[in-house]
C-alpha cells in the first residue's frame, strides 16, 4: 500500500437485514481479506448453532450482545478495511424508521452512501427514506446497489426499472452524484469481483467503484474558515512569546501572509506562521490540524473563528435550518438549548417549527409543530450572540450544529443551516 | 496547483490531533490512560504533537496491576522523564491490600477485572472528568460503537444503548460532577495503521514488541512468559523461544506469539500478514463472546 497518497473514504450502509446490508458488509470485508482467522472461526461456530448453510457473512458485523440476542442493528458501528488503493471506514446504520437518528448520524461524516434495494421488491418506503437522508445530509456520492440479483435470474429488465423507479423519485432531491449497481452479495457477483451473469453491465464492480471514487474535490477549497479550539501559550526558553491558535481547518486555503479577519470581533491581522510539530507550513487546508500565529497581538480565543478578510461567513442571530430530533423527549417549545457550532458554545431557542417532512413520501406538513425522536423539521432558530454562519450547502462544517439539553446534557438535535 | 488532500495516516493523525484538544478544551482534568501498549504510546505521541510546542498538558495515569513485564516500568519512566509530564499511578496490590477487591482464584485467574476498581478509584480521587484511552472500533465487536467521546455515569458505566449520536466533529462532553468521560482520539484506527503510523514516525516501543528469547509456557494456544506469578499446570513445560508480543497487557495473561520479527520493518510487514486478530492472544477475551463488553459497561478501558 501506497501511504503517501492513499486516500480514507468514509461511506455509510443503510438498509436492514433483509435488504442483505449485514451481508454485503461481510462480503466486503471477507473478499478483501479484512477478515481474521479467529473471526472466521467464531462465525462459522455460530452459523453451525443456528443451523445456516455455510458461512453467514452477516455476522461479521454483529456487534453488542443485545443485538445479537434480537438479530437486529440497534447503533451505528463502525467497520474498517484497506485494499491496496485505499483506508475505508464504514458506519453501518440500521435502517428501520425509528433509527433515523442513526442513519443521520452516520451520513454526517460520509464520503458516499450504499442504498440497498432488494432486487424482488424494488424502491420501497426505506429506499426513499435513504435517499432523503443522503440528501439531506449532502453526502456527495450516492451508490445505488439493487441486490439479490440471483433471486431474479439477473435480469436487466428487472435492474432498468428499478433504476428508473429511482431516478422518478430522486429528481426532486438534491444529489450531485449518484450511480446504480447489479450486485448479489450473497454470491459475491459484482461486490468485489465482476460477475459472470451478468454481461449486460458494463460498470466496473463496487469495490473498484470505491476505489476510484473522485473525493478530493468535495472538501469546500474556496471558503477558508479555521475555529479555534484552543490557544496554545508554552511560555518555555525556546518559545517564551510563542501565542498559537490551535484547531483544523474547516475549508478554504490557508499562507503564512493571508490577511485575516478573526470573527466575531471583527480585528483584522496577517498570518504569521502555520505550524505543526513538523515545523512551519508553506500552506493549511482542510482537514489539516494546525496552529497559526498572528502578526498582531489581538485577542483570540476559543469559539472564535479564523477567516480571510475578504471571504467572510455571515454573522446571524437568526436563521432557518433543517433539524433532526435525536432524543427520546421530545422539543418543549421556546425552551433554552446550549448551541454548539464549530467550537463555539451559546444558548438558542427554536422560535418555530416552520414545517415537518414525511421523510417517506417527502409531503410537508405544516400543521404538526410538535418535535419527537426523528423528527426532521424546517425550524427558526434564535440565539443569544451571532454565530459565524455558511450554508450547510456550501459547507459541512461551518453549516452544521447540534443542540443540547441543559436539563441532561444530552444531544437532543442536529441541525443544518439553509 | 498543489496536491489540496491528505492522505489516510495523515488524515487520521489529524483527527486524533481534534480530538486531544478538544479533550483539553472542554474538559477541567484530563488524563492519558498510559498501559506502556503501544496503543497508549501512540496516543502519547499525537498528544506531544497536539500541544506542540507546548508540553502535554495533562498527566498520564497507569493502572498497575503489580504483574508487570519490567521492560513496561522501565520505558514508561523514560517516557514521562524525557515528556516531562506528571505520572499518576493507581495500583490494583494497594486496591487487593486495602480489602476493596479480591484476587481471582482458579486456575485462569487474572488481575484484569480487578483493574476496573483501581481505575475508577483512581479517577474519582484525582478528580478526572475525562480518562483518554487507546481503544480502537476495529480491536473488538463491543468497540466498533463506542463513541469519540464516551460518556460515563457515576458509578463509572457505560449504557452502550444509550449513547450521545456524535455528529460531523462536533463532540459533546458536557457531564455533571462525578460523572466522566472517555475519550478515544484513534477510534478509527486499525492495528495496521497504527503500526504503519509506527514506522512511519519511528515511535519508540518497548523491546517486547520486537522479537526476542524468552522462557514461556504454551498455555490456551499462546505463549504466555514465565514470571514469577506465573503458576506451572500439569503438563507445562518451560521452553526458550523466540517470541514477541502483538499487546502488551498483564503479563500473567499476555501471550507471545513465535517471530524473527526484530525490526519496525519486519513487524509491520507481519502483521499485514497475520490471520489472527490481535486479541486473539489475550486469554481476558476468551472467557465468553461478550466478555469485553461485559467489562466495558462495568468501566473497563
Amino acid at each position: 500500500m501506497k501511504l503517501d497518497t492513499n486516500q480514507l473514504l468514509r461511506f455509510t450502509t443503510a438498509g436492514s437485514v433483509d435488504d442483505g446490508k449485514s451481508t454485503l458488509i461481510g462480503r466486503l470485508l471477507y473478499d478483501s481479506k479484512s477478515i481474521f482467522e479467529d473471526q472466521l472461526a467464531a462465525v462459522e461456530t455460530t452459523s453451525k448453532r443456528k443451523g445456516h448453510q455455510g458461512v453467514d457473512l452477516a455476522l461479521f458485523t454483529d456487534g453488542l450482545k443485545d443485538e445479537r440476542e434480537q438479530g437486529i442493528t440497534i447503533d451505528v458501528a463502525y467497520r474498517y478495511f484497506t485494499t491496496p488503493k485505499r483506508k475505508f471506514i464504514i458506519a453501518d446504520t440500521p435502517g428501520h424508521i425509528q433509527y433515523t437518528r442513526n442513519m443521520v448520524t452516520g451520513a454526517s461524516t460520509a464520503n458516499a452512501a450504499l442504498i440497498l434495494i432488494d432486487a424482488r421488491h424494488g424502491v420501497i418506503e426505506q429506499t426513499k427514506r435513504h435517499a432523503f437522508i443522503a440528501s439531506l445530509l449532502q453526502i456527495p456520492h450516492i451508490i445505488v446497489c439493487i441486490n439479490k440479483m440471483d433471486l431474479v435470474d439477473f435480469s436487466e429488465k428487472v435492474y432498468d426499472e428499478i433504476v428508473t423507479q429511482f431516478e422518478g423519485f430522486s429528481s426532486k432531491l438534491y444529489v450531485k452524484d449518484i450511480q446504480f449497481l447489479p450486485i448479489s452479495a450473497l454470491l459475491g457477483d459484482n461486490v468485489v469481483n465482476r460477475s459472470e451473469q451478468m454481461d449486460w453491465y458494463k460498470g466496473a464492480p463496487l469495490l473498484y467503484t470505491l476505489e476510484t471514487l473522485h473525493i478530493s474535490s468535495d472538501l469546500n477549497k474556496i471558503d477558508a474558515r479555521f475555529p479555534v479550539q484552543t490557544v496554545l501559550r508554552p511560555q518555555s526558553e525556546d518559545f517564551m512569546d510563542y501565542r498559537g491558535y490551535a484547531g483544523r481547518v474547516a475549508s478554504g486555503i490557508f499562507r503564512p501572509g493571508d490577511e485575516v479577519s478573526v470573527l466575531p470581533s471583527g480585528f483584522t491581522s496577517k498570518i504569521k506562521t502555520i505550524d505543526t510539530s513538523e515545523g512551519p507550513q508553506e500552506q493549511a487546508y482542510a482537514p489539516m490540524s494546525i496552529s497559526i500565529t498572528l502578526e498582531d497581538d489581538i485577542d483570540v480565543g476559543r469559539g472564535d473563528m479564523i477567516v480571510k478578510k475578504n471571504n467572510q461567513p455571515k454573522p446571524v442571530q437568526e436563521f432557518d435550518a433543517m433539524l433532526c430530533w435525536l432524543h427520546n423527549g421530545t422539543a418543549r417549545p421556546r425552551a433554552k438549548y446550549t448551541i454548539l457550532h464549530t467550537s463555539n458554545e451559546q444558548k438558542a431557542m427554536i422560535k418555530e417549527v416552520v414545517y415537518k417532512i414525511d421523510i417517506n413520501t417527502y409531503a410537508r406538513n405544516e400543521e404538526d409543530k410538535s418535535l419527537a425522536m426523528n423528527d426532521i423539521a424546517r425550524v427558526k432558530i434564535r440565539t443569544t450572540r451571532p454565530l459565524m454562519l455558511d450554508e450547510y450547502r456550501d459547507n459541512r462544517i461551518t453549516g452544521s450544529f447540534v443542540l443540547i439539553d441543559d436539563a441532561t446534557h444530552e444531544t437532543v438535535a442536529a441541525g443544518m443551516i439553509m | 496547483m498543489g496536491k489540496y488532500y491528505l492522505n489516510y495516516l495523515d488524515e487520521l493523525e489529524s483527527e486524533a490531533i481534534f480530538i486531544l484538544r478538544e479533550v483539553w478544551a472542554q474538559f477541567e482534568n484530563p488524563v492519558i490512560l498510559f498501559s506502556g501498549g503501544k496503543d497508549s504510546i501512540l496516543v502519547t505521541h499525537l498528544a506531544r504533537k497536539a500541544f506542540y510546542p507546548s508540553k502535554i498538558p495533562f498527566p498520564l495515569l497507569h493502572v498497575d496491576t503489580g504483574h508487570n513485564f519490567p521492560e513496561t516500568i522501565q520505558f514508561r519512566d523514560e517516557l514521562v522523564n524525557s515528556l516531562g509530564v506528571k505520572l499518576l499511578v493507581g495500583s490494583v496490590q494497594k486496591s487487593i491490600d486495602e480489602g476493596r477487591v479480591a484476587e481471582e482464584r482458579g486456575k485462569n485467574a487474572t488481575r484484569n477485572a480487578l483493574q476496573i476498581t483501581t481505575l475508577l478509584d483512581a479517577i474519582e480521587t484525582n478528580r478526572i472528568d475525562c480518562a483518554i484511552g487507546g481503544g480502537r472500533r476495529d480491536e473488538e465487536k463491543a468497540r466498533a460503537k463506542e463513541r469519540f467521546f464516551s460518556h460515563r455515569d457515576d458509578f463509572g458505566q457505560w449504557d452502550p444503548k444509550n449513547q450521545r449520536p456524535e455528529l460531523w466533529n462536533i463532540l459533546n462532553g458536557k457531564h455533571f460532577e462525578g460523572e466522566h468521560f472517555r475519550a478515544f482520539p484513534i477510534s478509527n484506527w486499525t492495528e495496521m495503521d497504527v503500526w504503519n503510523y509506527i514506522l512511519r514516525e519511528n515511535i519508540s516501543i518497548p523491546s517486547l514488541y520486537y522479537a526476542h528469547k524468552r522462557d514461556v509456557v504454551w498455555r490456551q494456544e499462546s505463549w504466555i512468559p514465565v514470571s514469577e506469578f506465573l503458576k506451572l499446570e500439569a503438563g507445562e513445560k518451560v521452553e526458550q523461544k523466540k517470541i514477541r508480543f502483538r499487546t502488551l497487557g498483564d503479563i500473567t495473561i499476555t501471550g507471545g506469539i513465535e517471530s524473527d520479527a526484530d525490526t519496525l520493518e519486519k513487524i509491520t510487514l507481519e502483521v499485514s500478514a497475520m490471520k489472527q486478530t490481535e486479541r486473539g492472544n489475550r486469554s481476558d477475551d476468551k472467557r465468553s463472546e461478550s466478555a469485553m463488553e461485559d467489562r466495558k459497561r462495568q468501566g473497563y478501558f
